[in-house]
């Protein structure tokens, strides 16, 4: 068994042992095994990622589906793309099982939980590993699965639940998006192998906007949506905040959302060559940027502030892919797995210190008791704001300027955007760590740093936060952007216009944003910590900020717009139609072979005179018929 | 003479079962079960993958009329043979917690069903076909009638009245495509059959199409012939539940294979769009239905209506990948659908309700139950990597090759069984337990024995669908070119 | 065969003309009478006058077939009879009338 089949199935194993061994598998050994099965995935792809030699490799497990003329293997392929995301998925997702080692250690579904872990890592390691569109789409659905068991995890609570289940609907409306579109590729290129298809793409002389291409790369980007989080299938994203926090870190902010940017990369070949597909995946990557950024302003649940940043900085990578800047949103997947697991993995840590608080009102001065969680943080809080020298601030600018070169409306919106993500950032820091405590005596009594195993991976992620930028530092700094170069293979065939920005022009748009960003740190901090307002009460709220705080009500809206219409509906054809109409239809004709029996039997009277007389009747009229010719002439 | 056996041996073991008393029939019965079982799979391994009927075997039944009885296995009825030959053990176990009145009869009545069915799925002769398609409808009858829930003597008349009606349709074209056939004394057998059906006109075909189309409509069932579906699902004992929803009603999805399409392809050709739009309205309006349904055998008989519309309308899509997953999504849906229908049975037996709106928390006493519960929702929702998935890739891809916009609409299926499914899985099983859920007891070693081996065929069927596609594609590709 | 003169004689319309009449009678009498030993009578005498019907043809035609099976059909009457009056004795016995207008329990 080579290395590269192992990498998926070593997470798989580890999922047959603790979901096997539940209740069996002794807790203490249940995360070791999980966790150590991860690493050794990680240990794999190091290994492999250190072996490649820029040349792709396709190894084919074994035939999956077969009819017809078309055959879907079940194979894997090893190239720039799938090692790096094999890197973060692995790497971040080790972390994360470590973090959650100690951050579960109450739960008494422990075992149950690293079981789920490990079963959405295989899922995730066969959506980035897959040669094909359909292994890409049983990781698809299989992520898909493992956030809905993990979101629903404490399933006592029905909130939760319903939580899980919107998140696995939501998830199903892109994916009939996808599978659509998966129908369309096979229609029309015979094979759902990436090689082959981006073969007969090249060679088949497909003019930018080709209407096949387009419509294809539509459906791919449905998909896209739903597993990514965009608008408008983003709803489900902050109520998968239900989950444990290690889930959200992994999960819904490092791995799984950003699915969606990793296939339209995957299909780069397709995309460049549909420019419209582009111009609305760049459009709705920055509505939801701004639109969540701007809901992330006035939230006061820790994570739900992370989430609604998450949706936004996941808008950030879209509209990235939406000028073709490929490796700049991918660099930004990158970074963004740093600093946002980073970020949840430290709210994670407050929570956990503050006994399940999430509420960043009652929190507050947390920064002498944590000390580690708050110094990550900061740094996290730091790079996702789009400061020097610290990971954001690389793959945010490079996305900037290739916005900025393509549309400069679009561009300032995004900026818009990014002063409002450092604000709400920053604002999330300072009530969290700064000023007073303001929970419950007995929180206060109970604050404690988190152990060991939790607060590794955030100095390790921390760390990576830091210095994530110079994975691809640009040229201007001395830098030769690493990853962009190590990518370009990628994008060989699919003309990226590499348009070379003009250096005082990219100094000057870093310049604006970081001024930016900076200043409205310092408006947060004036906010927050010198005047220390607190957020008022839900109560208290009113007009446009309270529109925003219930999230412009667009759950309300889906509600009544889909959800009450097809309950209604469902009603309607459950005691109306299906009993009114097709029944009624249904038993009519039996009640009326009923009546009409009920009629014929009178005839049957019982007096003998009336049947001789019918007898009679019918003698004369059967004489009567046959002699009809005879009679009338 | 294989195929002969697969017929007799249910049928000595329902007479050795009725000669029984008491515990010793279900004994009797799951042994003979099981031993099909075993003949089954030894046909299934034995089985060469090419387009012929295999373990043939004829005898003359009515010489003066040219009618033999005429059995074989084809790729198309190896897949149904395994279907029966591996659920009826299940099925027969499933009713182990269960003392039923009269069970010699009870279990009798299962095994002359299966050699019915399997008679069905084997026939090679159009009367001898006949003669057990309505036959297989005696002992489920029986089944339903005398073991059946309160309501049970209404509803089982008008299914039984129901599907003879459509089967008269169906006996009209057989005698006709019959008297079609040469010589004084005609002939019965299918080759004859598809021979003599080369030579009609579109008007005549029209007219059989129509009628067979009735016939496998009300048996399967499709939109608007479904109402006495759910009925009869939720009055039925749930073995006779499991045996109508995981069998019987690939009878009707069998026969559009075996006699729609390739005896009036030019009938297929035009009306095929009705049909298909009829499956797919089934198909929305099915799983609509099943959002809101509060019982949870109505719930399954709704969705299992709905995936019946998707496998016709992969059927008359007429393509390879529409009839392939139709065939895998057959076995796929009877694996499912009896492990849903048993745990509803197992969740009824402990609490005497199968209302979601009373349960809920299951999972908090028995895990193990919510495992295979999920396990089997995935199989029906289609996750990857599971049966249902393949089949219903499929499916999709034949009705979406044979219309774009067709294809979406019943690609709803894969958002709204995700609805109805999840709502009855989260009602059901999660949530804090409720007075009936409270003292919810473990599984015993009986239904383990049911759960396990369907939950794994769930998943293994999903991991190795080649194993079935391999062995059905011949005969399949055979029968599209008959067609073409 | 020839047709003896003496027969001739009489046209065969006669015949028809009066079996008709005989079967009118006999249709008149079953429909309008209630007692069932007349109604039974009346129906005698139906049959006989298709009986002569046969008989005449059977001569006018040469073929003695026809008087054949009048033959038959008296043999067959005969035992009829035998069994109409043994039930309609039965009746009487029973309900010590034999008026068809109450015969009406065989209903619906």
């Amino acid at each position: 068994m080579s290395l590269i089949t192992l990498i998926p199935l070593l997470p798989l194993l580890g999922f047959l042992i603790n979901g096997i061994g539940f209740r069996h598998v002794p807790k203490s050994l249940a995360g070791i095994i999980s966790s150590g099965v991860a690493l050794a995935s990680f240990a794999c792809v190091l290994s492999l990622f250190f072996g490649f030699d820029g040349k792709p490799q396709v190894v084919s497990v074994f035939d999956w589906i077969t009819v017809g003329k078309l055959n879907i293997s079940m194979s894997f392929l090893i190239d720039q793309l799938s090692l790096l995301m094999l890197l973060i998925i692995t790497g971040v997702g080790s972390l994360i099982h470590i973090y959650s080692i100690g951050y579960m250690s109450h739960d008494e579904g422990f075992g149950k939980f690293f079981a789920f872990l490990n079963l959405f890592l295989f899922f995730m390691l066969l959506l980035v590993m897959g040669s094909n569109y359909v292994v890409m789409f049983i990781g698809w659905e299989g992520v898909g699965l493992c956030s809905y068991l993990l979101i629903g995890f404490w399933n006592k609570n029905n909130n939760y639940g319903n939580a899980a289940r919107k998140a696995f609907i939501m998830n199903r409306i892109g994916d009939l998006g996808f599978l659509l579109g998966i129908f369309m590729i096979i229609n029309h290129f015979g094979s759902v192998e990436y090689a082959s298809i981006q073969e007969s793409v090249v060679d088949g002389g497909y003019l930018s906007g080709d209407k096949t291409l387009f419509y294809i790369t539509l459906l791919l980007f449905v998909g896209a949506m739903g597993k990514s989080a965009q608008i408008p299938l983003y709803t489900w994203l902050p109520d998968a905040m239900a989950g444990p926090t290690p889930v959200s870190a992994l999960i819904h902010a490092a791995t799984m959302v950003t699915a969606g940017i990793y296939m339209i990369i995957r299909s780069n070949f397709m995309y460049s060559l549909a420019p419209e597909t582009l111009e609305i995946v760049a459009w709705v990557g920055l509505a939801t940027a701004f639109f969540a950024a701007s809901i992330g302003l006035f939230q006061n649940d820790i994570k739900k502030v992370l989430a609604y940043s998450t949706v936004s900085q996941l808008g950030y990578m879209f509209m990235g892919l939406g000028v073709m800047a490929y490796s700049s949103s991918f660099f930004h997947v990158m970074t963004h797995a740093f600093f946002k697991a980073l970020l949840f993995l430290g709210a994670g840590s407050v929570i956990h210190a503050m006994s399940d608080e999430q509420d960043i009102r009652k929190m507050g001065g947390l920064r002498k008791v944590l000390p580690v969680t708050f110094v990550t943080f900061l740094i996290a809080t730091i790079a996702i704001s789009g400061i020097p020298p610290f990971s954001g601030f690389f793959s945010k600018d490079e996305i900037l300027a290739h916005v900025y070169e393509h549309n400069k409306l679009m561009w300032a919106f995004a900026l818009l955007g990014s002063i409002m993500t450092s604000f709400y950032m920053f604002r999330l820091l300072f009530l969290t760590f700064f000023g007073e405590f303001r929970g419950t005596a007995e929180q206060k009594h109970h604050l404690h740093e988190s152990p060991i195993t939790m607060t590794a991976p955030l100095m390790i992620l921390a760390v990576l936060s830091a210095i994530g930028g110079f994975f691809n530092l640009p040229h201007i700094f001395g830098g030769h952007s690493g990853l962009a170069e190590f990518m370009a293979p990628l994008f060989a065939h699919s003309k990226v216009e590499h348009a070379a920005v003009d250096e005082s022009l990219e100094i000057t748009l870093m310049v604006v944003s970081v001024i930016a960003a900076l200043i409205s740190a310092i408006v947060a901090y004036v906010i927050y910590v010198s005047k220390k307002a607190v957020p008022s009460a839900d109560s208290e709220v009113s007009g446009i900020q309270k529109l925003i705080y219930n999230k412009y009500y667009v759950d309300e809206i889906y509600d009544s717009v889909f959800v009450k219409p097809i309950t209604a509906l469902s009603n309607f054809f459950y005691s109306v139609f299906e009993f009114l109409v097709i029944d009624l239809i249904v038993e009519g004709i039996g009640k009326l072979v009923k009546s009409l029996s009920a009629e014929a039997r009178l005839l049957q009277n019982g007096t003998t005179g009336f049947y001789l007389f019918a007898m009679v009747l019918s003698i004369a009229a059967i004489i009567i018929f046959s002699l009809k010719s005879f009679i009338l002439g | 003479m294989l195929t002969i056996s697969l017929i007799l041996l249910p049928i000595i073991a329902g007479i050795l079962t009725l000669t029984t008393k008491g515990e010793n029939a279900k004994k009797i019965a799951t042994i003979f079960a099981f031993a099909e079982m075993i003949l089954g799979v030894y046909i299934y391994s034995s089985f060469v993958p090419n387009a012929t009927t295999q373990f043939a075997a004829s005898y003359d039944w009515i010489h003066s009329a040219g009618i033999k009885f005429s059995v074989g296995i084809d790729g198309i009825s190896l897949i149904l043979v395994c279907l029966t030959t591996l659920m009826i053990p299940f099925i027969i176990l499933s009713t182990f917690n269960n003392n039923y009145k009269n069970a010699p009869t009870f279990y009798a009545l299962i095994l002359f069903m299966q050699a019915a069915l399997i008679g069905v799925f084997t026939a090679r002769d159009i009367f001898l076909f006949y003669f057990f398609f309505e036959v297989a409808l005696i002992p489920v009858y029986f089944i339903a009638a005398i073991w059946g829930g309160e309501n049970r003597i209404k509803v089982t008349f008008k299914f039984f009245v129901y599907t003879i009606f459509g089967s008269l349709f169906m006996l009209l074209a057989l005698v006709y495509l019959y008297i079609q056939t040469p010589g004084i004394a005609h002939k019965a057998d299918f080759e004859s059959i598809y021979a003599v059906a080369k030579s009609l006109d579109l008007t005549q075909q029209s007219y059989i199409f129509g009628a067979f189309f009735i016939a496998f409509a009300i048996k399967m069932p499709l939109f608007p012939f479904h109402t006495w579906q759910p009925d009869t699902y939720v009055e039925a004992p749930t073995a006779g539940t499991m045996l109508l929803s995981g069998i019987m009603l690939k009878m009707g999805t069998y026969g559009l294979i075996r006699f729609i399409l390739p005896i009036t392809p030019l009938a297929v050709d035009k009306y095929g769009m009705v049909a298909i739009i009829l499956s797919v309205i089934g198909i929305v309006y099915g799983s609509i239905i099943a959002i809101q349904q509060k019982d949870m055998k109505r719930l399954i008989a709704y969705s299992s209506f709905a995936h019946v519309g998707l496998m016709s309308a992969g059927i008359f899509s007429g393509n390879i990948d529409g009839i392939q997953g139709a065939l895998i999504q057959m076995l796929a849906h009877g694996i499912n659908v009896v492990g849903l229908f048993f745990i509803v049975e197992i969740i009824q037996q402990r609490t005497n309700s199968r209302e979601l709106a009373r349960l809920g928390g299951i999972t908090q006493t028995t895990p193990n139950l919510t495992v295979y519960f999920v396990i089997l929702m995935l199989g029906s929702v289609a996750l990857p990597l599971t049966n249902g998935f393949v089949g219903e890739f499929l499916l999709l891809k034949g009705v979406y090759e044979y219309n774009v916009w067709v294809g979406a609409v019943a690609g709803l299926t894969i958002i709204l069984g995700a609805v109805y499914m999840l709502r009855m899985v989260q009602k059901s099983m999660f949530g804090i337990t409720s007075k009936i859920t409270e003292g919810f007891a473990d599984l015993t070693f009986s239904e383990k024995a049911v759960l396990f081996p369907l939950s794994f065929l769930v998943i293994w069927l999903g991991i190795a669908p080649n194993m079935f596609l391999k062995l059905t594609e011949p005969a399949v590709s055979q029968l599209l070119s008959i067609i073409k | 065969m020839q047709v003896p003169d003496i027969i001739r004689q009489i046209p065969l319309n006669y015949y028809i003309w009066f079996s008709t009449a005989l079967f009118c009678i006999g249709i008149i009498g079953v429909l309008t009478r209630r007692n069932a030993i007349i109604i039974f009578m009346s129906v005698e005498l139906m049959l006989n006058s298709v009986n002569l019907l046969l008989a005449a043809f059977s001569s006018y035609k040469s073929d003695p077939s026809g008087q054949i099976f009048v033959f038959f059909i008296m043999a067959v009457a005969a035992a009829e009879v035998a069994v109409g009056l043994a039930i309609i004795v039965m009746i009487y016995r029973n309900i010590q009338t034999i008026d068809v207008g109450l015969l009406n329990k065989l209903k619906w």
